[in-house]
């Protein structure tokens, strides 16, 4: 392959024996990037949820006469320049996020996954089409597949999930072909298909579970991929749709502002990176703790 | 079983293999041909990179999908080159089972041992989970694991190599195979394990009157465990026969050249190694005539010609060389040398 890669990690670090989830837990507490990573990502979470059962203000409700107010007692963050208030605005924007990013994860492992562990079975010509479809979409960045989504479906979630989805299928395409194949070249695939397996239940058995520590670290960092594309569609006014507070669509709210109330661009700013940021430690803890050569090492 | 009693178990006619090389295809095996009856045992003895694996592999159906195989191998009168691989999932570890080199890595590192010799009986016959692990747990018993019953849950990063070795020889032998192919099967094993375990296969092997090839690069591993034996080199078999009549009187300049360089016990100190001077060939670099000749003490200029014709140098040992003549004239073997 020779078009560079975007974000995935080493290959080949694939295998991990099973922990007691004691051992696990010890060692993940004490390590410094998954608990701040964690803790961030569980913060956004937890705002999602929060704003399931309470916000302290409507997100949807618009109050002209109040707008652009600086911090107070009522509003903590101040509101926006309908009125709206900031907390509510980012709690519930949490969930928008969140919701795209898992939604469009999920169609990127499912795909992304599926068809890497067919190359790597199958090679020959099923593995070239594969990559080849691959490296055709890998060409078109997120937010050039939603501007063509857009124009055909409209713009909107439904929209850019989908083109964010699409997105995120050739990196796991690779990276899970990558991972899988160095698992194929290992001897007990070899005994197992000396023991008469055939190419479907030796992916099932052998490859996958070798290769999903690799798999939910980059998950993690595709997550926070998802994110920022998310962001950048709702603030191209691609993604999320009004009335819906998203993260991207307040920051697009923000720009018109931006010397007025340059606060309002921050505050979502603010939360994109945490989220983000958060991931990113995530993802570099877990592959840390899932690493069996450092597991090992009691 | 369809055979009848006369036919053999395996017979494997001018078997050539050809694998793509980092410097193109090139021919790893030419004209290998045997048989092997129902219960005999047959080593398979030369150094590293003589083509020994590869031909194990291509009796598995296990090559890559890029290597080509030509000639013919029957399992039972049964041409099995060219059979699908969903034809061949049928017969490995039902029928013809292998034993690989490396315990350390022929394990899957996420299952448990008693899930991993469990496999082959789920997969080949139609017992129950329940059945299939108490099969395992005989077996690994079997196979002298410790404490089989409590330990068939652990996981193989838990056992020593030796340990690991009896677990992969449970695996193949689960579905009671009529073959089982050893690929140096204590060659990555502590010496004083390597005893232990070629004595469990020759007793396993025995007691279940199974056929055995027996990959091995040390000529006394094949003479301690096997009834006939082929000597291979670059591909091709240089000489065969009864493991005693090989020893007793060997005729290709290879596998003298392998018996005096065999490492041995109570050597007076200082007593120099003979080796064989060079290197096993790189499979492009393979000569088209014999393909020792390039490291042969008594070459001639005939011997690059072609590859030469196997010569019986006495009934049922055959030797590869034009020049038996020269080689022969002075005993190499058990007693001389
Ligand atoms: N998959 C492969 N592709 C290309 N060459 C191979 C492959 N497997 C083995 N070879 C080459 O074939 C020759 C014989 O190898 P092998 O059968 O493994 O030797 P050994 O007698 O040590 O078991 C060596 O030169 C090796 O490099
Ligand atoms: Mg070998």
């Amino acid at each position: 392959m020779s078009t560079p890669m975007s974000a995935s990690i080493e290959v080949g670090a694939a295998t991990a024996r099973p922990q007691a989830p004691t051992g696990f837990w010890r060692r993940a507490l004490r390590h410094r990037s998954f608990v701040i990573g964690g803790t961030l990502s569980l913060m956004v979470l937890g705002a999602a949820l929060l704003s399931l059962v309470w916000t302290p203000w409507s997100a949807y409700e618009i109050d002209v006469a109040s707008k652009l107010r600086p911090p107070s007692a009522a509003h903590w963050l101040g509101t926006d320049v309908l009125g709206r208030d900031i907390v509510s605005l980012l709690l519930v924007g949490a969930r928008s996020t969140i919701m795209v990013g898992i939604i469009a994860v999920g169609i990127g492992i499912t795909f992304g996954v599926s068809l890497g562990l067919l190359a790597a079975a199958r090679k020959g010509w099923t593995e070239e089409i594969i990559m080849r479809m691959s490296d055709f979409t890998f060409a078109f960045p997120a937010v050039l597949s939603a501007i063509m989504l857009a124009a055909v479906a409209g713009p909107g979630m439904v929209t850019s999930i989908t083109a964010i989805g699409i997105f995120q299928i050739p990196t796991l395409v690779r990276l899970t072909r990558g991972s899988a194949n160095a698992i194929w070249a290992r001897e007990f695939v070899l005994a197992a298909r000396a023991s008469g397996k055939g190419g479907f239940r030796i992916t099932i058995e052998h490859v996958l579970p070798n290769v999903l520590p690799i798999l939910i670290v980059q998950a993690t960092i595709q997550f926070a991929l998802a994110i920022l594309a998310e962001a950048a569609l709702s603030y191209l006014g691609l993604g999320t749709q009004p009335p819906q507070p998203s993260w991207g669509r307040m920051l697009n709210d923000a720009q018109t502002l931006l010397f007025q109330s340059p606060m309002l661009a921050v505050y979502p700013g603010a939360a994109i990176a945490i989220a983000v940021l958060g991931l990113n430690l995530l993802g570099d803890g877990l592959r840390d703790l899932l690493d069996p050569r450092l597991a090992r090492e009691r | 079983m369809s055979g009848s009693i006369n036919t053999p178990l395996i017979e494997v006619r001018d078997l050539g293999i050809r694998l793509n090389t980092s410097r193109g295809p090139a021919q790893a095996v030419r004209g290998v041909s045997f048989s092997l009856k129902r219960g005999e045992t047959l080593g398979l003895v030369g150094e590293s990179g003589c083509g020994k694996s590869v031909t194990a592999l291509a009796l598995m159906g296990l090559l890559p999908d890029s290597a080509v195989v030509s000639g013919s191998i029957r399992l039972d009168g049964s041409e099995l080159v060219g059979l699908s691989d969903a034809n061949y999932g049928k017969l490995r570890g039902n029928r013809i089972s292998m034993i690989f080199q490396e315990p350390m890595t022929a394990l899957n590192p996420m299952h448990t041992i008693g899930r991993q010799v469990a496999e082959p009986l789920r997969r080949h016959t139609n017992c129950s989970a329940a059945e299939a692990r108490k099969e395992a747990i005989a077996l690994l018993d079997r196979v002298g694991l410790p404490d089989a019953a409590k330990r068939v849950d652990a996981y193989p990063h838990q056992f020593s190599g030796g340990q690991r070795q009896r677990v992969t020889i449970a695996m193949a032998l689960a579905c009671q195979p009529d073959v089982l192919i050893a690929d140096e099967p204590t060659t990555a094993l502590d010496v004083t394990i390597q005893g232990q375990i070629l004595d469990l296969i020759a007793g396993l092997v025995a007691e279940r009157g199974m056929s055995m090839i027996l990959i091995s690069h040390d000529l006394g591993v094949i003479a301690e465990n096997v009834q006939r034996m082929m000597v291979m080199y670059g591909g091709t078999v240089v000489e065969s026969g009864a493991t005693n009549a090989v020893f007793t009187r060997m005729g290709h300049p290879y596998t003298q050249g392998l018996f005096r360089a065999r490492p041995r016990l109570g050597a007076r100190k200082g007593t120099r190694l003979q080796t064989i001077a060079g290197t096993v060939p790189e499979l492009a670099d393979l000569p088209s005539g014999c393909t020792f000749a390039d490291r042969c003490a008594i070459v001639e200029d005939r011997c690059r010609m072609a590859l030469p014709a196997v010569v019986d140098v006495s009934a049922g040992h055959g030797v590869r060389c034009v020049r038996t003549d020269v080689s022969m004239a002075e005993a190499v073997g058990a007693v001389g040398a």
